[in-house]
């Protein structure tokens, strides 16, 4: 089996006296998407905050290409080829798709002091670099606020593949999308995978996740709650431990009961109501 | 196709046209601009008082340049204004800060007999001091700068009011040019430019000129002259140069610009002193045409910069604007203050015009941010 390109070892975070995290293993490999499932509150800000280097661990370490490194900020694991996509995107919707694309990463031309931001360059390879992929944006310079969600996801992953990173985080990129463009951003996780990126990918709806990944964690409150190959679980079986299996059973029965006892009321009082 | 396409990506390989997406035309692209609303507000400005009387004063040579030098005095301001506003933060010492750049040239001129470059220099220095103040104790304590800046205002008018008085006993500093071993220098702030082409067609009989055949008008102000250095290259910076993305980055969305490396509290400390250095700028221009300084200049002038700028299309929230939206918003500003006064209406007015045309602006700026992201956001 090839070497993880990024792996968790024993991580922990505390907030005071909440564990946020307990004693979470990861490792995800180059050319696999890695699914992070958990319901609400399982843990899964709190890790990705942690991938991308947002949070440092209590305890436990973070290992790159097998070696331990320490994030001191997002910028410093981005160095590192940690792509995260986050909900926000990391776009500016006023500016235009092709200065987002290379903020902070300006392409230049000219000798001082009139060295300036080589716009006709960064248009080109924003284009091309998304055409790449399979999108197809006819203007760059268009605000980046004028795109729906999930063609800003799609710039965002572009973005993340074109600067060469090893691991693409995605935070929930399909939770705000409709059927279509879920599909869309679908697609692009998987061309990214197919470039041999790590993916993670971060997500409660099995239903997007279960179709692109490889391998599927289950988090819940804040604890692995086991790592398998997609040939081991079928979705339902995810979605069991997803929910925490008794849990759900036994809401749906009470859902149930609460109903019987509704009608049974309308029926023996049936003038009430009129 | 020729350019006329609005977005868009679609999720095709090769994608053909999406069907969704309307064509818009160059007039629709034109007033998308976010100059666009200031661009039509100076032509209808320009209509409107060459049909009111007065109108041929205005526009004479004599009074085109009034209102021109007045736009350009404010012009110089409000163009690091636009700036430090596009960046997302206000700088309200503006105006104290001309009344101190002068005293400071004042004092070190008249009372440490520095020559005149030598006094201009230390109003700079101490330009930069305050402004990399302002700006440090913004990015440092994330306060707004609204307030910081206030303290400033207050702070800075207050030194210029009672270091002049300890110093000299009095709040003006007169005959600063007198006497000075470097005249030359005055002439760079004060003086005129294409003086012989005025003259020539003043003796062709173009222009009016005064009884010993000078033309009233003997050149070009170097006011103006600074004003248009200034917009080209705060406009340079800001559309073609990386420094302008990230001035556009910091307004539109501080946390994201940081998070993808860039130097948003560098950017923002730059800028404040940008505007410190324009108001000392317009302090010197002052000075040496008036060769007095009062510690009174300047009063007012940040919330003219901060208009002048907000009239050109530049987003009070940030990340959104032009530096020629500034020069447009200049000139309307000059040419009111000037228009009244020609047309007969009494300047009070002006105060009631004024606050007619921010509420305008700024109901115009939404609309047209909305536009900008194809009301998307303004849903």
């Amino acid at each position: 089996m090839i070497a993880p390109a990024m792996a968790l070892r024993g991580v922990t975070k505390r907030f005071g006296s909440v564990i946020a995290l307990r004693d979470v293993d990861i490792e995800v490999r180059p050319g696999e998407v890695h699914c992070l499932l958990g319901d609400n509150g399982a843990g899964k800000s709190t890790l990705i905050k942690i991938l991308s280097g947002v949070f440092r661990p209590t305890a436990g370490e973070i290992l790159i290409d097998g070696g331990p490194v320490v994030f001191r900020n997002p910028r410093d694991a981005q160095e590192r080829g940690i792509a995260t996509v986050f909900q926000d995107l990391g776009m500016i919707p006023l500016m235009s798709i092709s200065r987002n694309f290379f903020l902070g990463r300006e392409p230049l031309k000219g000798i001082f002091p009139f060295r300036r931001f080589d716009k006709d360059q960064a248009n080109t390879v924003a284009r091309a670099a998304m055409a790449d992929i399979g999108i197809d944006v006819r203007d760059p310079t268009q605000a980046v606020g004028t795109l729906s969600g999930g063609e800003r996801q799609s710039v965002a992953i572009a973005r993340a593949i074109h600067f060469g990173a090893k691991v693409l985080i995605l935070d929930e990129p399909t939770s705000a999308l409709g059927v279509h463009q879920a599909a869309m951003v679908l697609k692009f996780v998987i061309e990214a995978r197919l470039r041999g990126l790590a993916v993670i990918f971060i997500s409660h709806n099995i239903h997007h996740a279960y179709p692109v990944g490889d391998v599927f964690t289950l988090l819940n409150r804040g604890q692995n709650q086991g790592t398998y190959r997609k040939s081991e679980i079928s979705r339902e079986e995810v979605m069991q431990i997803m929910s925490g299996g008794e849990d759900l059973r036994s809401l749906e029965a009470e859902i149930e009961g609460l109903l019987s006892a509704i009608a049974e009321k309308e029926s023996t009082q049936p003038a009430a109501t009129a | 196709m020729a350019g006329t396409d609005s977005v868009a990506i679609s999720s095709k390989r090769h994608g053909a046209t999406d069907e969704r997406i309307a064509r818009t035309g160059w007039l629709t692209r034109l007033l998308r601009r976010p100059e666009a609303g200031a661009a039509s507000g100076l032509i209808a400005t320009i209509v409107i008082f060459a049909l009111l009387p007065g109108a041929g004063a205005l526009y004479s040579l004599q009074g085109s340049m009034t209102f021109l030098t007045l736009s350009a005095e404010l012009g110089i301001i409000a163009t690091a204004a636009a700036l430090l506003i596009i960046a997302g933060e206000f700088d309200l010492s503006v105006g104290s800060m001309i009344g101190f750049a002068g005293i400071v040239i004042g004092l070190t001129v008249r009372y440490l007999d520095f020559p005149l470059w030598g006094g201009i220099l230390s109003a700079f220095a101490t330009a930069v001091v305050v402004g990399y103040f302002n700006g440090l104790i913004v990015v440092r304590t994330r306060l707004p700068s609204f307030i910081v800046t206030l303290a400033s205002l207050f702070i800075l008018r207050g030194l210029s009011i009672a270091v002049t008085r300890a110093v000299t006993g009095r709040t003006q500093i007169p005959y600063i040019l007198d006497e000075i071993p470097d005249p030359g220098t005055a002439k760079l702030f004060n003086g005129e430019v294409f003086t012989g082409f005025f003259h020539w067609m003043g003796e062709m009989g173009w222009i009016a000129t005064r009884s010993d055949g000078t033309p009233l008008v003997g050149g070009v102000p170097m006011s103006i002259v600074w004003w248009i250095g200034v917009t080209a290259v705060a406009s340079y910076i800001l559309t073609q140069t990386r420094f302008g993305n990230w001035i556009y980055a910091s307004g539109g969305d501080a946390d994201v610009a940081r998070n993808v490396g860039v130097p948003v509290s560098r950017v923002k400390i730059i800028l404040f002193i940008g505007t410190a250095c324009a108001a000392t700028l317009l302090a010197t221009i002052q000075v040496t045409e008036a060769g007095s300084a009062d510690t009174l200049r300047g009063l007012l002038k940040e919330f003219e910069a901060i208009i002048a700028a907000v009239i050109g299309g530049v987003l009070l929230t940030g990340g959104y604007g032009t530096v020629i939206g500034a020069m447009f918003g200049a000139l309307i500003f000059g040419l009111v203050q000037m228009g009244i006064f020609f047309t007969g209406i009494d300047t009070d007015w002006f105060k009631v015009f004024l606050g007619i045309v921010i509420l305008v602006a700024v109901l115009v700026n939404n609309y047209i941010r909305a536009k900008a992201l194809g009301e998307r956001t303004a849903r």
